[in-house]
């Protein structure tokens, strides 16, 4: 079963990627062999977790010894704006006992628990490496589960080694269409209501372009997953448009959702302002040809043409500050050419980016808009070629994830967060603002005099 | 006289627990020039960097060997190699740590003879130290990890001392619940006595926050391998906390050089235990600026037992984090109103508490609200949704401390350490008139500051 179902994924005909691949490359599928010794990522269980867990109403429980769930709950900085039962850790924490008679009842009963002390519209349960391996039926308790709890019981069969965390955010989505999307019809459905897919909320990021759509009386159905509840996501399906903020993650599900209830999707991104003005036409333009009322199409246009000046208006201080500095960028699942362009305009000059996770398609709009000069793309770049980047001068500041931070921070360079962890919300026009201000207060802080300056004793 | 009560719960809520596997880990980053690796699938590696990272705010040097479908179906020796020489190539470690996981476990890998195998047939490995450490996540924690690991790196490394004389020199093996301040502490303690430390592990030297001149792809400091392979020169080795018992014990019998189990270094009869031991095996008395730091901590005993006196302490910690703290709040007159821990270790049933429970976040909640609230939480990191729901201040301490700076700094061993968390846990408690006091009727004088 799972097996079929990551041979499907692997081969996901919306892929860009895969369609650019010959009949014998794709027959291989995408599943990169890591190599050990030498890898860094997350797991397929920490992928499905990521994609799944800001729907903030469920329980989430992660059937597997301490570490998957001990190590990890909590740690993400999607935000809430009503139930906080997703930040809470649900386990059955496996012990030698169970492993060896099993955990299926152990799992049954932590269900139960779940639901008789906590009332969640739903229950997820992730199925880990071990409890794989010690043959649990997750499907098969899961469904027991519905039937005698009368609380829907949703499966994620995601142990980690079957691949990395992108194909376990994919395994999040199939769970959602199998056994989530469409279960309940909503009375209330519009001609104005989209869905988002692979946007998890991260510090907040909703509330900078959820206000945007609700100017022009577009509805967001279901943020699949950001701030989402259960019964919004169940109920997504009447929406008529869908647009595809992490395309890597979620293609999938848009392009199965488009097959069976006929969404029409499209892969946009809210990060940068032209980028963001091309998110809401394009929004307002499947509206309107799926019959939403015309005139959307010329109050998106006066929207976008408002917000862009204000946007520019409050970017245009920041200009004289950043301009020909220089930035390496470092990103998993933010849009790399988004970003880009979001630093040039403010007059910053991109002088690597990594396109690790991108698609084709993300990497020749990366690839452009660094005037096509190859050498600026970077598949993964060591920490000690980043190092030598920065002491070398070739860099002024580093944009990425926490993990990289302190190749930059060690070697003494301004360095910002623009991964899941980060504490900033930098979506749409405001969003925009806010990373360009964040850059200008790490770049232009007054500690780099100091802390570069060798000690008084080492001058001579 | 508490009684331990093992939850056993189906169903773990918001865990106090992590895995033993990153307990190991942890301990091999107080080694020079190490690069530990996980056996295992890459999340059980991405999610104990992550942990780290944000604990520490430093570079953490971790490896995985990626097992995949095929190398859980297969067997993953070809992994360990692969991984072992990828790791040799590109990062030159002096040791390499080799931790077992829960998947690797249960499929019932033989690590430690792939090992060897592995080490047979390639010279590149040769200079390399190799430590295998089996550490199942689903067996213990963080401290038991910890301890695997350290008695791991004594087993493998450590020599008899043999006819080389001894030095003025003691073996230290810090507990999992020693912050790199913790072990700088008694580093400066064991030099007033005009001993040498060797410390196993030291995050003193690696992970206390420092500005490296270079790149380095593994850790930034620690013990040598050279220095634990010289344990048996030193006149006692002193262990602190019961999970390093056995490796105390371990390095006993390797290395002859006898050894003492110290349950905790924090509160005033704890710490002249230790100044016993060190004076003994030093021969010399206690040093002047030790009893200067004794009276300090004297005084700061005097003046804040007034503000722990009859207050409510709930406690989730490790075991030996519970008993050090527990211990320093009772001492100081406040109750132990919950206590959680990850174990049930023998030790804690002589905690002045009712009940400690062997179990999650959900029981010290539960626990709260039955002792009818508690004026302080002492927890990591993740007590931080109890504390906020309940409106009682949260201390942070253990692991992880991700949302406030300084963890690694946070000091409580020894005279000086002691009185400093006497000073900043008083704080607190001053700070707030807290549920106790408004309970009981007696009014001790403290209005004034209970109202600022």
């Amino acid at each position: 079963m799972l097996k079929a179902k990551i041979a499907e994924l692997m081969h996901e005909p919306g892929c860009a990627t895969n369609q650019a691949k010959s009949e014998g490359e794709r027959k291989k599928g995408c599943g990169k062999s890591l190599t050990p010794g030498a890898a860094a990522g997350g797991c397929a269980f920490d992928g499905a977790k990521i994609a799944l867990q800001p729907i903030t109403d469920v329980v989430h429980l992660v059937h597997g010894p301490i570490a998957c769930e001990g190590n990890s709950w909590d740690g993400r900085n999607s935000w809430s704006s009503g139930s906080d039962l997703y930040r809470k850790g649900f386990t059955t924490d496996l012990t030698n006992l169970d492993i060896i008679a099993g955990g299926e009842k152990k799992l049954y009963k932590a269900i139960k628990q779940a639901i008789a002390r906590h009332n969640p519209p739903a229950v997820f349960v992730y199925q880990t490496c071990v409890g794989s391996l010690i043959g649990d039926d997750v499907d098969a308790v899961c469904r027991a589960a519905t039937q005698r709890l009368g609380t829907p019981v949703i499966p994620i069969n995601s142990p980690g080694f079957v691949g990395s965390k992108n194909l376990g955010n994919r395994l999040g989505g199939e769970a959602l269409f199998e056994h989530v999307i469409g279960t309940v019809e909503p009375d209330d459905a519009g001609p104005c209501d989209i869905n988002i897919l692979g946007e998890y909320n991260v510090a907040g990021e909703l509330d900078q372009f959820r206000p945007l759509l609700a100017r022009l009386g577009i509805r967001l159905r279901a943020s699949i997953t950001g701030d989402a509840r259960y019964r919004e996501v169940a109920a997504c399906h009447t929406a008529r448009a869908n647009m595809v903020l992490c395309s890597q993650a979620l293609v999938t599900l848009a392009r199965k959702m488009k097959e069976k209830w006929g969404i029409p999707y499209f892969e946009g991104s809210f990060y940068g302002i032209s980028d963001t003005s091309d998110a809401l036409r394009n929004i307002a333009r499947m509206l309107v040809e799926r019959g939403a009322d015309p005139t959307l199409t010329d109050r998106t246009e006066a929207l976008i043409a408002e917000e862009e000046a204000k946007a520019w208006a409050r970017l245009e201080p920041y200009k004289a500050r950043l301009a020909g500095r220089k930035v390496l960028l470092y990103t998993g699942g933010v849009k790399s050419w988004s970003v880009i362009q979001a630093l040039q305009e403010v007059g910053m000059e991109v002088v690597g980016s990594s396109v690790r996770k991108a698609t084709e398609a993300d990497k020749s709009k990366a690839l452009e808009r660094l005037g096509g000069d190859e050498d600026k793309l970077a598949d993964a770049i060591t920490p000690r070629d980043m190092y030598a980047m920065f002491k070398d001068g070739k860099a002024d500041m580093m944009l990425s994830g926490g993990r990289s931070q302190f190749v930059a921070l060690k070697a003494r360079t301004p360095w910002i967060d623009i991964n899941q962890e980060r504490h900033h919300g930098y979506a749409a026009y405001d969003g925009m603002v806010a990373l360009v201000r964040e850059i200008d207060l790490s770049i232009n802080s007054p500690i780099w005099a100091q802390v570069r300056a060798p000690a008084p004793w080492e001058n001579s | 006289m508490a009684l331990i009560v093992d939850h056993n719960k189906a169903l773990s809520t918001s865990p106090l627990k992590v895995s033993a596997p990153l307990g190991a880990a942890l301990a091999f980053m107080g080694m020079k020039g190490c690069l530990p690796m996980f056996h295992g699938s890459q999340g059980c590696t991405a999610f104990a960097l992550v942990m780290m990272v944000r604990h520490f705010r430093e570079a953490i040097p971790l490896q995985t060997t990626a097992m995949n479908e095929i190398s859980t179906i297969l067997g993953g020796m070809d992994q360990v190699e692969e991984g072992l020489l990828n790791i040799a190539k590109r990062a030159k470690p002096e040791i390499i740590g080799l931790i077992s996981t829960a998947l690797t476990e249960t499929r019932g890998e033989d690590m430690a003879g792939d090992v060897k195998v592995i080490r047979a047939r390639n010279k590149e490995l040769a200079d390399i130290a190799v430590v295998d450490v089996s550490a199942p996540d689903f067996s213990g924690s963080l401290e038991t990890g910890w301890g695997k690991a350290v008695t791991a790196i004594i087993k493998s490394l450590a020599k008899p001392s043999g006819n080389h004389a001894k030095l003025d020199r003691v073996n230290l093996l810090p507990g999992a619940h020693l912050t790199p301040g913790d072990v700088e502490a008694l580093k400066d303690i064991i030099a007033d006595f005009g001993l040498e430390a060797m410390v196993l592990p030291d995050l003193s030297d690696s992970l206390d926050g420092h500005v490296p001149d270079a790149y380095t792809p593994t850790t930034l400091g620690g013990t040598a391998v050279a220095q634990v392979r010289e344990m048996g020169r030193a006149r006692l080795t002193i262990a602190i906390g019961e999970h390093m018992r056995i490796a105390a014990k371990t390095a006993e019998t390797i290395t002859g050089v006898p050894s003492v189990v110290l349950d905790r270094v924090t509160g005033l009869d704890a710490v002249d235990r230790l100044m016993v031991c060190l004076s003994t095996v030093a021969g010399v008395p206690v040093p002047a600026r030790q009893r200067r730091a004794r009276s300090q901590l004297v005084d700061a005993m005097l003046d804040g037992h007034f503000y722990f006196g009859g207050r409510s302490i709930a406690i989730a910690a490790e075991p030996a984090l519970l008993w050090s703290m527990g211990k320093l709040a009772t001492d100081m007159g406040a109750t132990v109103a919950a206590a959680v821990t990850t174990q049930p270790v023998p030790m804690l049933a002589e905690l002045k508490a009712e009940r400690i429970i062997v179990g999650d976040f959900e029981d010290l909640e539960d626990q709260i609200l039955e002792a009818g609230g508690a004026d302080l939480i002492i927890a990591n990191s993740n007590g931080r949704q109890v504390a906020a729901h309940h409106g009682i201040p949260l201390f942070r301490a253990g692991f992880p401390v991700f949302d406030r700076l300084g963890a690694a700094h946070l000091t409580s061993a020894g005279y000086r350490g002691t009185r400093d968390l006497i000073t900043q846990l008083g704080n607190i408690l001053m700070e707030r008139p807290g549920h106790a006091h408004q309970q009981s009727e007696h009014a001790h004088g403290h209005q004034s500051a209970a109202a600022g």
